[in-house]
């Protein structure tokens, strides 16, 4: 019996009360690095409009998605659109709208869709030049970004 | 004085707290997810292509000027929550013969529930919805508009399918995206497939007023 006493005593137990603390750690280190690859945006942040019939976009990773608003700088009128990180002309859109298309496989290309997140104070006039553009090069599929809600709060 | 040691609190649980933590917000996070308005735009036409001529009762004209003022049938001046009854009264009409379908030679509309008004569309498949926008009206304007106009086609294909299939066209479309395996989902595309038909959506754009 006193044998068994004797070894009791021997190891003590590994303290596990910093285990939590380097939990944490990992915790916050992966939250401080994650960076949830939005777009910066050089223009003001659009407010979308409201609508009721929204329907929800999948296969994220087909989605390019085209912004409109006012430009931050307070002199500048009229809408500025923008993709990746810069402000383009409307003429360009064509142009972002391939280079897309080259970094996705062929056969996903007709999935691909353009959400358009505008302003709800822009002009149709932008939008539509946009539509316009899409339209030339068979990028047909498209989504205006809005949130839920009421319509009647949009002008 | 005799201090009497203190025991130690287990903390090793402290670690399964943390990481449950961790769990539950890595699960609960939605990164803002992207919903909208989904249209298809036309294909593009040849420079030489003849648009088909098209009875003035089946196409709706809506306009909506610089003032986000909205202009319907070149007369009546209404609001955005008037709109999608209008719509639906305009499409459901069903007063005259429309389009064939699979084949079939051209029909009556048999499952429209209209008032089958003379001076408004003869079919929904042959119902066009015109929207015609000015080059300053506002986004947010135009957004209200193609929204009444997608509830207006959404409210008639759920009619359609309450009484053909028991269920709405949104409750179909919810089961399509839980639907697990080929064949339970093509069940469920064959019926909204077949409300599309019966209700198609024509809208045309045409080139904004300047």
């Amino acid at each position: 019996m006193s044998k068994f006493r004797k070894k009791k005593k021997g190891l003590p137990a590994i303290s596990t009360a910093s285990l939590p603390d380097i939990v944490f750690m990992l915790l916050f280190f992966f939250m401080v690095t994650t960076v949830m690859r939005e777009t910066e945006l050089k223009i003001n942040n659009p407010v979308l409009p409201a609508a009721t019939e929204v329907k929800k976009l999948e296969h994220k990773s087909l989605v390019s998605t085209i912004y409109v608003g006012s430009s931050k700088n307070k002199n500048i009128t009229g809408d500025k659109i923008q993709v990746n990180d810069k402000i383009i002309n409307y003429t360009e859109v064509q142009a972002f709208i391939l280079a897309e298309r080259a970094e996705r496989k062929e056969e996903e290309v007709p999935f691909m869709t353009t959400s358009i997140k505008a302003d709800k104070h822009a002009n149709v006039g932008t939008i539509l030049d946009i539509k316009e553009q899409l339209r030339e090069i068979q990028a047909l599929k498209i989504s205006f970004s809005v949130t839920k809600g009421d319509v009647n709060l949009n002008f | 004085m005799a201090r009497r040691e203190l025991p130690e609190i287990n903390a090793g649980s402290m670690a399964d707290i943390a990481f449950l933590l961790l769990i539950f917000f890595l699960v609960t996070t939605t990164m803002n997810v992207d919903s909208g308005i989904s249209r298809k735009l036309p294909e593009p036409q040849a420079a030489d292509y003849v648009p088909p001529i098209i009875k003035q009762r089946n196409v709706f004209d809506i306009v909506v000027n610089r003032n986000n003022q909205l202009l319907i049938e070149g007369t009546d001046f209404i609001k955005v929550s008037q709109l999608k009854d209008l719509v639906v009264a305009f499409i459901d009409n069903g007063g005259g013969i429309g389009n064939p379908m699979n084949g079939n030679p051209a029909e009556e509309c048999t499952w429209c529930k209209g008032a089958k008004d003379e001076k408004s569309s003869d079919h929904p498949n042959k119902a066009i919805i015109q929207l015609q926008s000015d080059r300053g009206t506002s986004y947010g304007m135009y957004i209200s508009v193609q929204n009444e106009i997608e509830a207006a086609y959404v409210h008639l294909r759920n009619v359609y399918c309450l009484d053909n299939f028991r269920t709405s066209y949104t409750q179909l479309q919810k089961e399509l995206k839980e639907a697990q395996g080929k064949v339970a989902k093509a069940a469920i595309k064959v019926k909204i497939d077949d409300a599309k038909k019966h209700y198609p959506q024509i809208i045309a754009e045409p080139e904004p007023i300047k």
